[in-house]
C-alpha cells in the first residue's frame, strides 16, 4: 500500500510527462488527478491506522549503496510524523491537481505542467518517507527542482525565469550547510540511517571538534548546518529571498509548493531531527530567535504589498517562523500541528486568491479590485474563511496551533520563550490587520479595475471552487479535530517515538489571560481594518505620508533584495566578468584552441605556398632536401 | 703542366652537374631544357663512373656507364612522347604555364 501512494504519483508524472502530447490533454489531466487522488486515500487510511493502532512500518525497497561500512536503503518509512505529512502532501496535492484543470484551462502546456506537479508530490513523498539522510537529500533536491521547474513554467517570461533561478541559487546556499551537516553526521557516526544516528547521539553529545581554529561542539555544528539547510527551504530570515519572487509561478503551484507542502519539509526536517536538535540547546534557542524574527519581519512587510500572492506569500513566510520557533522551544509537535494547520488554510488562501485573480482577468494589484464581493459571492465566502483560520479567529483550525505556539513559549518559563511569545503575540495582530487588509481592498470598498467592468466579473468554473470549499471544510474542521490527538495531554503516545521529547512532561496551565489575549486582538482587529481600508482612509493616508521613510522601508521589503544586491550580487558578477572577460577570452581562449586554431591556419597557408604547381620549385626543394638529408649522412 | 688526374675528371663530374642542377631550376622557358638539364646530369654521373674505372682498374664501372647511356635514350624518348602528347593537349609547353599541381 505505501509503495502505490509513493510511486502513483510518479506513474502519473512519466505518463503526462512523456507521453503527454500522444494521448489527449483531457486525459493527462484525468490520470493524474486520479492517481494522485489515489495516493489521497490510502494515505487517509495509514494516517487513520496511525491514529488508532499506533501502526508503524519500514518498508525496504532496496539496498541504495552500500560501501564498507556505508549502506543506506530507499525506503518508505512509516511512523507517526510520516503520516501526517502524508496525508498534508497528497490531500494538498489532489486538489491542487483538480484545481490545475480550472485554472490552466486556456495553456497549452498542460500535461508538463500536470507532469511537473506530479512529480513534486513524488518527490515530496520520497522526502518525508526517508529513513536515512541520503534519501531525505534526494527528495530535499528533487522538490528544490520541481520548484525550480514550475516557477518558470511559463518560461517565456523574463521575470519567471529570473525568479527560478534565484529559488534554486537561494536554495543552493541552504542546501550546502544541509550537505555539510549531513558529511559531518557520516563522519562522525559512520552511519546515516536515522535509527542509528538517533541512538548514537547521547554517547556523542559531550564531544568537541574543532572547525576553523575554534572549538565547537559537534552536536550544535551538525544541527546549525541542518538549520541552515532548514532555512533555506523554509525561508526563513536572511534565505527568504526567493519565496515572495517564487510567486511568479503559477497560483495552484504557489498553493502547493510554496504554502503548503515544499516550504514546510525545514519544519519537517527539525521535527524528524528532533532526536540530535535536543541535544542542542544553543541551536534550539537560535531557531526560536530566527523563527520569531521571521515572523515578525514578514508580516510587517506583507502590511504594505500590493500584489495579492505577495501578501500572502510573506504571510507564509511568517507563519513559517511560528512553526520554527515553536520547534525551537521544544514543540516538535505543535509546530508539525501548525504545519497541518496552517497546509490547509494557506493552501485555501493561495487557491482562493488564484480564483480573484481568474475573475479580474490575471490582475493581481489590490489597488485595482475592490468592491467585488457581490459578483463573487462564493470566492469572497472561501477567502474569509481562509482568513478567519489565519489570523487564528477562535475554533478555526489556525485559532488551535496558534495559541498553541504562543502558549507553549510562554509556559517554557525563560527570557527567550517569553520574548517569543511576546512577538508572537504582536505578529498575531500583524497578521489579522494585513489578512484583513487584503479582503478589504479586494472585495469591499470602491470598484478601482479600469480594465474589466464590474459586470464582467464571473465565478471560477467548478473545478475550482470544489477543491478550495474542501480545503475550506478542512480549515474549519482540522484544528478542532485533531488537536486532542496532535497536541493533546495523550499527544505523546501518538506521536510514540518519532519526535524525541528530552524533557518530561510538565502539564502546566496557561493563565488565563493569556488564553484569551491572543483571540482577543484577532476579533477586535476585524472592525479596527474596516475602519482602517474601509470607512476611514484618511489616517492611513496620513500615516504613509508622514512615515513614509518607514512606508519605504516595509516596501522595499527591508531593502534585502537591494542589500544582497550590493553585497553578494555585484561583487560576485564584477569577479565573473572579470574571470570571463580577462581569464577565458583574453588568456584561455587566446592562448588555447583560437591560438592553436589561427596557428594551425597561418601554417598551412604558408604550407600552401609550396604546392604551386611548378616544376622547378619541387626540384628545388628536393634538391634542398637532398642536401640536407646527405649533409647529415656524412656528418654524422 | 700538371698531369691530368682523377681530380680534374671528379671537377669536371661536378660542374656539369651544377650545371645541370641549375638548369632545371633556373629555366623558365619550355621543357625540353629540363629534359636536357636531366641529361647532363646523367652524363656527369657517367663521367665519374668512367673515371672512377680507370682509377680503380675495374671495367664494371664502365658498363654501369653503357648501362645508364641506354635508360637515358629510352628516358629522353618517354620524356619527349609526353611533352608532344602535353603540346598536342595544351597547346603550350611553357614552364610557366605548366601549374595544374598546384594545391
Amino acid at each position: 500500500m505505501e509503495y502505490y501512494i509513493v510511486f502513483l504519483p510518479l506513474v502519473a508524472s512519466i505518463i503526462s510527462g512523456f507521453f503527454g502530447n500522444k494521448i489527449s490533454h483531457r486525459l493527462c489531466e484525468i490520470i493524474t488527478s486520479l492517481f494522485v487522488s489515489i495516493s489521497t486515500l490510502l494515505s487517509f487510511y495509514i494516517f487513520y491506522k496511525v491514529i488508532t493502532q499506533n501502526y508503524s512500518n519500514n518498508k525496504i525497497i532496496f539496498n541504495w549503496i552500500s560501501s564498507g561500512d556505508f549502506y543506506v536503503n530507499w525506503s518508505i518509512n512509516v511512523d507517526p510524523l510520516t503520516s501526517v505529512m502524508l496525508v498534508v502532501v497528497c490531500f494538498i496535492s489532489a486538489l491542487v491537481h483538480i484545481y490545475s484543470i480550472g485554472y490552466m484551462k486556456h495553456d497549452n502546456h498542460k500535461p508538463r505542467f500536470m507532469a511537473y506537479l506530479s512529480l513534486f508530490t513524488f518527490a515530496m513523498l520520497v522526502l518525508v518517507t526517508a529513513d536515512n539522510f541520503m534519501q531525505l537529500f534526494f527528495g530535499w533536491e528533487g522538490v528544490g527542482l520541481c520548484s525550480y521547474f514550475l516557477i518558470g513554467f511559463w518560461y517565456k517570461k523574463k521575470s519567471a525565469n529570473n525568479a527560478a533561478i534565484k529559488a534554486f541559487v537561494v536554495n543552493r546556499i541552504g542546501d550546502f550547510g544541509f550537505a555539510i551537516g549531513i558529511f559531518l553526521i557520516f563522519f562522525f557516526y559512520r552511519t546515516l540511517n536515522y535509527n542509528e544516528v538517533f541512538e548514537l547521539t547521547p554517547s556523542l553529545a559531550d564531544k568537541n571538534v574543532i572547525l576553523l581554529g575554534i572549538e565547537f561542539n559537534l552536536i550544535t555544528l551538525i544541527c546549525f548546518m541542518l538549520f541552515i539547510g532548514a532555512m533555506g527551504k523554509s525561508a526563513q530570515i536572511f534565505l527568504h529571498t526567493w519565496l515572495p519572487d517564487a510567486m511568479e509561478g503559477p497560483t495552484p503551484v504557489s498553493a502547493l509548493i510554496h504554502a503548503a507542502t515544499m516550504v514546510t519539509a525545514g519544519v519537517f526536517l527539525v521535527a524528524r531531527c528532533s532526536p540530535i536538535f535536543e541535544y542542542s540547546q544553543t541551536t534550539l534557542n537560535l531557531i526560536v530567535f530566527v523563527g520569531v524574527i521571521t515572523a515578525f519581519f514578514a508580516a510587517t512587510v506583507a502590511l504594505v504589498q500590493n500584489d495579492i500572492k505577495k501578501v500572502i506569500a510573506y504571510s507564509t513566510c511568517s507563519q513559517l517562523g511560528y512553526m520554527f520557533f515553536a520547534a525551537g522551544i521544544g514543540a516538535y509537535h505543535v509546530a508539525i500541528f501548525h504545519l497541518f494547520t496552517h497546509a490547509f488554510f494557506k493552501a485555501l488562501l493561495f487557491l482562493g486568491a488564484g480564483c480573484v485573480i481568474h475573475s479580474f482577468k490575471d490582475e493581481q494589484d489590490i489597488r485595482n479590485m475592490g468592491g467585488a464581493w457581490k459578483k463573487i459571492p462564493k470566492t469572497y465566502l472561501l477567502m474569509i474563511i481562509g482568513t478567519l483560520a489565519l489570523t487564528g479567529f477562535p475554533f478555526l483550525s489556525g485559532y488551535y496551533s496558534k495559541d498553541a505556539i504562543i502558549e507553549f513559549a510562554f509556559l517554557k518559563g525563560n527570557t527567550i520563550g517569553l520574548f517569543a511569545a511576546i512577538v508572537g503575540i504582536f505578529t498575531a495582530f500583524l497578521t489579522a490587520i494585513y489578512s484583513w487588509r487584503l479582503i478589504f481592498k479586494v472585495f469591499h470598498g470602491k470598484y478601482n479595475n479600469k480594465d474589466n467592468n464590474l459586470s464582467s466579473l464571473h465565478e471560477s468554473p467548478a473545478t475550482m471552487l470544489i477543491p478550495a470549499s474542501l480545503l475550506a471544510i478542512g480549515a474549519i474542521l482540522v484544528g478542532f479535530l485533531f488537536k486532542d490527538i496532535f497536541i493533546g495531554f495523550n499527544s505523546r503516545i501518538f506521536w510514540s517515538n518519532s519526535i524525541l521529547f528530552l524533557k518530561s512532561e510538565q502539564i502546566h496551565h496557561a493563565p488565563l489571560w493569556l488564553l484569551i489575549i491572543t483571540p482577543l486582538i484577532v476579533v477586535l482587529t476585524i472592525p479596527i481594518a474596516y475602519y482602517l481600508f474601509i470607512h476611514n482612509q484618511k489616517i492611513i493616508k496620513n500615516l504613509v505620508f508622514k512615515n513614509h521613510y518607514l512606508y519605504n522601508f516595509l516596501l522595499k521589503k527591508w531593502y534585502f533584495d537591494e542589500l544582497y544586491n550590493f553585497i553578494f550580487i555585484q561583487p560576485i558578477k564584477k569577479f565573473g566578468l572579470f574571470l570571463w572577460k580577462q581569464g577565458d577570452i583574453n588568456v584561455i581562449d587566446k592562448y588555447g584552441p583560437e591560438g592553436l586554431s589561427k596557428l594551425v591556419k597561418i601554417l598551412s597557408d604558408k604550407a600552401v605556398n609550396f604546392q604551386n604547381g611548378y616544376l622547378y620549385h619541387y626540384a628545388f626543394i628536393m634538391l634542398i632536401g637532398f642536401s640536407i638529408i646527405l649533409t647529415y649522412l656524412i656528418l654524422y | 703542366m700538371a698531369e691530368i688526374g682523377l681530380g680534374h675528371y671528379l671537377t669536371l663530374g661536378a660542374i656539369i652537374f651544377s650545371i645541370g642542377i641549375m638548369g632545371i631550376f633556373l629555366n623558365r622557358k619550355n621543357i625540353i631544357i629540363i629534359l636536357m638539364s636531366i641529361e647532363l646530369i646523367l652524363l656527369s654521373v657517367n663521367i665519374n663512373l668512367v673515371s672512377f674505372s680507370i682509377f680503380l682498374q675495374d671495367l664494371v664501372g664502365q658498363v654501369f656507364a653503357m648501362f645508364i647511356l641506354t635508360v637515358a635514350a629510352a628516358e629522353a624518348a618517354v620524356g619527349l612522347a609526353i611533352i608532344v602528347i602535353y603540346f598536342k593537349n595544351k597547346g603550350t609547353i611553357h614552364v610557366e604555364k605548366i601549374s595544374s599541381l598546384k594545391g
